[in-house]
């Protein structure tokens, strides 16, 4: 393993002299990074970005109250000196419960991409390899996810799955699946005519490692755009089941059901609902940022 | 859509064309027939096997055993799921989507009212959206990277940023609790409940049918505020998709020919660029109005508006699944019509599709 | 009279480095007749066709020691009197038809919206002459054309649409930027043919670009050899056989003959032009 100096790093990144397809990929991926950054809806996006992750892991740093911790003598009082944010109507620190927010945020992120990104590229690589029967068998049932949109649609798992956090975000899941598999079955379907899995095909490929090797590397970043885009409508659906009641329950801090219950204040106490709001639109538009940036760098002809 | 016909080429030339017509909507009819029969799967298998369970919902959770069986056979549970679902289907399809035991009422009934409500608000936020939209991202698309493009970007952005809700709230605080400017909850004020007769069920056209100008204006103080978040989130999208649309356009050859005619840079973009994304257009608006349903089951919430959308979460926060399962039926039958009206507009206004 | 007085044009495309030099200082004049323009892909032969027009995308620069049409400065003219000079007084033919008539509108619309932008708003004038355009560039049954999309009309057809909008308010000057090579071979003569009478009867002026050293020619009084920017040999169409530059003897070398056939073409040796360039 290389001792990964300052000077050690500079040469491995060093275009003139590659060694390995793994370090052309480092420096593509240096040189990707770079280019995001420099473009300002890039470095904006990743900048809330990174906030977002900071404030989810040091939340207990940052916070300056317990983000639970009632105090009926001091409920829905303004911004100011002591809660920066105001209070809550159960005297809670508006401030220390959008820091604690940003765990609830993060995990709904994370997790439905883990979940959705696999299953549309296991789906749409399959029917777009396959073709005929699978095919439509498999995009009959994506159009009946697609014929609903995508709140509704987690909207009733949700109503039948029950209330929750984790129930929500299966939720999501099922309502957000459908445009990945759409998007990596139009990418398999040309891919599949391609001369290279044509080799593949000849020396005697099955069909599974085809699929595996040849065509899901090949879907994966285009896939990886997407959701990054999806990132932000993942995050106002879910702050939408939070704000109906049927995502994350109190009292766990959660934006959208922060704003719930300060609905009922808010004609009086406009902070209750204003910043758990800003938070929702400043994580979703850098979502929408950042994803605009990735995918004009990975995929210059869309720039437009 | 034309895939999904399954005729060869070789085939095709054997048909005549209004038999290939036929056969083109034969094709898409079946299609559209399996996509509801889908849905009604999809429904029915939400309200069988998911953890909820049917009886509690209906008889509470502290009934006794006998009650409990009886209404478990009530509802035909005890049969096979197959014959369950046959069972679902025909009912639906004969228009029976069962009781609400919120409002007491059968959920067709329910849907009757509430249906028009969301209609009156989507369709003027469609119209507004689209007429601003479209404009702009005309705008933004043939003076790409000046600053008017970088505008028009920004809004884009913070509509598809903002959950309406929350700027369903801060209107609500601006310009109807300190302005007074806007009425608050509801469609109109209700001093005049049931002062014009019921005709089209939307309040603005039925107080200008019945020639109450005070009505109408006074519907309109409340439409206007729901109606606006709805054309802003629909206005983000529509001119996002306009401007990519525009660009592609004016990079083609005969954008320079129209040049090249002397015509003036108006008559280039309208006249040529513009007639080539009409079509492309009309499916975007299209489907933008069905998701439009999707942003009124939240701005409906907050404004309590009595549409579709607080329906779908009255039944939800209640879990009555009759409620749920017929609101998003409705739902899902709504965006694959528009699906297919919007198919039918790409064959009308596209010679190359005749 | 001269038409067209061209002194060091210059045109440059803005690229990662700053600027691409694609048009590097050219000179000719040109009056009733009609003159060749022949390049290689890059020669720059398209952008010298555009500049003139004035056509070419926002950011490229186009710079001239003189530019003049019909004895006035194109490049000092502002926009709106260029929208009168293009397509009155000068017009361009472009290359593919199936890209180059809005494929959505039918083409005697295409054809009246000239008439009706240069000569006279009136549409049922504007109908008849289009029809009689039409005519002249031997569309059988203009009637019916009239009403038909590009698409559902041959190449052929659709480039004599592309000349009869060009030509129906009557220009002085016509560009015709490769106007065959998207077409069939078999069509390919009748329209230069069709393109040629109709710019002599009116007296035009007609700079015909293109790759194809044989069709210029046959259609041009004089021909320009264009390559890597700059012209290299200016000769009457005669003369052909006779250039003097190597460059234009290679490209005559590489056509190939029915008459003497040749089991090798000869290519471009580029590296001898190169040398040569660089010693003016």
């Amino acid at each position: 393993m290389h001792a990964l100096t300052r000077q050690g790093l500079r040469a491995y990144l060093d275009p003139q002299n590659v060694h390995s397809s793994r370090q052309a990929a480092a420096q593509g991926l240096v040189r990707g990074g770079i280019q995001i950054l420099r473009n300002p809806s890039g470095l904006i996006g990743a900048a809330i970005i990174v906030l977002l992750v900071l404030a989810a892991i040091l939340a207990p740093l940052l916070a300056t109250h317990n983000p639970y911790a009632q105090n009926l003598q001091q409920v829905l009082l303004p911004p100011g000196a002591d809660h920066w944010f105001g209070t809550d109507n159960l005297g809670r620190d508006i401030y220390s419960r959008i820091v604690y927010g940003a765990r609830a945020t993060l995990t709904i992120v994370c997790i439905v991409s883990v979940i959705v990104g696999p299953i549309g590229i296991i789906i749409g690589a399959t029917a777009g390899y396959f073709g005929g029967l699978v095919d439509t068998v498999l995009m009959r049932i994506t159009d009946v996810f697609l014929s609903l949109p995508s709140l509704v649609l987690a909207l009733a798992f949700a109503a039948a799955l029950g209330p929750g956090l984790d129930n929500a975000i299966i939720a999501i899941s099922f309502a957000t699946w459908p445009p990945i598999a759409r998007l990596a079955r139009a990418e398999a379907m040309t891919i599949r005519k391609s001369d290279y899995v044509a080799a593949a095909r000849m020396m005697q490929a099955s069909d599974l490692r085809i699929i595996l090797r040849q065509i899901i590397p090949m879907c994966t970043l285009s896939v990886v755009v997407r959701l990054t885009l999806n990132m932000a409508g993942v995050i106002l659906v879910a702050a939408g089941l939070g704000f109906l009641g049927v995502g994350a329950q109190p009292p766990l801090p959660e934006w959208g059901a922060m704003i719930a219950v300060g609905r009922q204040y808010m004609l009086d106490s406009w902070w209750t609902v204003t910043f758990p709001g800003l938070a929702i639109v400043a994580v979703s538009l850098a979502f929408n940022l950042f994803g605009d940036a990735l995918r004009d760098t990975l995929d210059p002809r869309s720039a437009r | 859509m034309t895939d999904d016909i399954g005729v060869t080429p070789a085939g095709l030339r054997k048909w005549s064309p209004s038999a290939l017509r036929a056969g083109r909507a034969i094709g898409v009819l079946s299609s559209i027939a399996l996509t509801l029969m889908g849905l009604l799967l999809l429904t029915f298998l939400l309200a069988r096997f998911l953890p909820a369970d049917p009886v509690y919902a209906i008889i509470g959770d502290n009934a006794d055993r006998d009650t409990y069986e009886r209404v478990y056979r009530e509802l035909g549970l005890d049969q096979p799921v197959y014959q369950q679902f046959f069972t679902y289907a025909l009912k639906v399809v004969t228009g029976d989507l069962g009781m609400s035991h919120i409002t007491g009422m059968p959920v067709v009934r329910d849907l009757l009212e509430v249906v028009p409500a969301t209609l009156e608000l989507a369709i003027v936020a469609i119209i507004l959206g689209s007429a601003a939209g479209i404009p702009l991202g005309v705008l933004a698309g043939t003076n790409q990277n000046k600053p008017i493009d970088h505008v028009v970007r920004i809004i884009g952005l913070i509509g598809y940023s903002t959950p309406a809700f929350w700027a369903g709230m801060g209107i609500l605080i601006i310009f109807y609790a300190q302005l007074g400017w806007i009425g608050g909850a509801g469609r109109q004020d209700p001093y005049f409940f049931g002062e014009v007769p019921t005709v089209t069920r939307l309040v603005t056209v039925d107080a200008l049918l019945a020639g109450r100008v005070d009505i109408f204006l006074d519907a309109l103080r409340y439409l206007v505020a729901p109606a606006l978040i709805l054309a802003y989130n629909a206005l983000a999208y529509i001119s996002r998709m306009t401007r990519s649309f525009m660009l592609e356009q004016m990079n083609q050859e005969y954008v320079v020919t129209a040049k090249a005619k002397g015509l003036s840079r108006g008559k280039v973009i309208w006249a040529h660029a513009f007639v080539n994304i009409r079509v492309q257009l009309v499916t975007i608006v299209a489907l933008t109005f069905g998701a439009m349903l999707e942003g009124a089951v939240l701005v409906e919430t907050v404004f309590a508006w009595p549409g579709l959308g607080q329906y779908l979460t009255r039944g939800l926060m209640f879990r009555d699944m009759n409620v749920v399962l017929g609101s998003v039926l409705v739902i899902g039958i709504f965006f694959i019509i528009l699906n297919m009206l919007a198919d039918f507009a790409y064959r009308q206004l596209d010679p190359r599709t005749r | 009279m001269t038409l067209l007085d061209i002194e060091n044009l210059r045109v440059r495309y803005p690229d990662t480095h700053g600027y691409y030099e694609a048009v590097r200082g050219i000179s000719f004049r040109l009056g009733s007749e009609r003159l060749g323009l022949v390049g290689e892909s890059g020669s720059g032969k398209s952008s010298v066709g555009r500049a003139i027009m004035r056509l070419l995308p926002d950011g490229v620069k186009i710079e001239a020691d003189r530019l003049d049409l019909e004895g006035e400065d194109i490049l000092a003219a502002p926009e709106k009197r260029m929208l009168f000079l293009r397509g009155k007084t000068m017009s361009m033919i472009l290359q593919d038809p199936r890209f180059s008539l809005n494929p959505l509108v039918p083409v005697g619309r295409q054809i009246m919206e000239v008439y009706l932008e240069h000569v006279k708003r009136d549409v049922t004038q504007a109908r008849a002459r289009a029809l009689e355009m039409l005519a002249q560039v031997r569309i059988n049954d203009p009637e019916r054309t009239f009403d038909l999309y590009p698409h559902e009309i041959s190449g052929g057809m659709g480039q004599r649409v592309m000349i009869a909008m060009m030509l129906i308010a009557g220009p002085r000057l016509v560009i015709a930027d490769e106007p065959t090579s998207a077409l069939d071979v078999t069509v390919r003569r009748s329209v230069l043919e069709i393109l040629d009478k109709l710019v002599t009867e009116t007296g035009a002026g007609l700079l015909l670009i293109s790759h194809d050293l044989a069709v210029v020619s046959q259609f041009c009084d004089r021909v320009l050899i264009l390559y890597k920017g700059r012209i290299v040999e200016e000769i009457d169409a005669r003369d052909l056989a006779r250039a003097r530059h190597p460059y234009t003897q290679a490209l005559l070398a590489s056509i190939p003959d029915m008459r003497h056939p040749r089991s090798h073409l000869p290519m471009l040796d580029r590296d001898a032009i190169a040398c040569l360039d660089s010693t003016p």
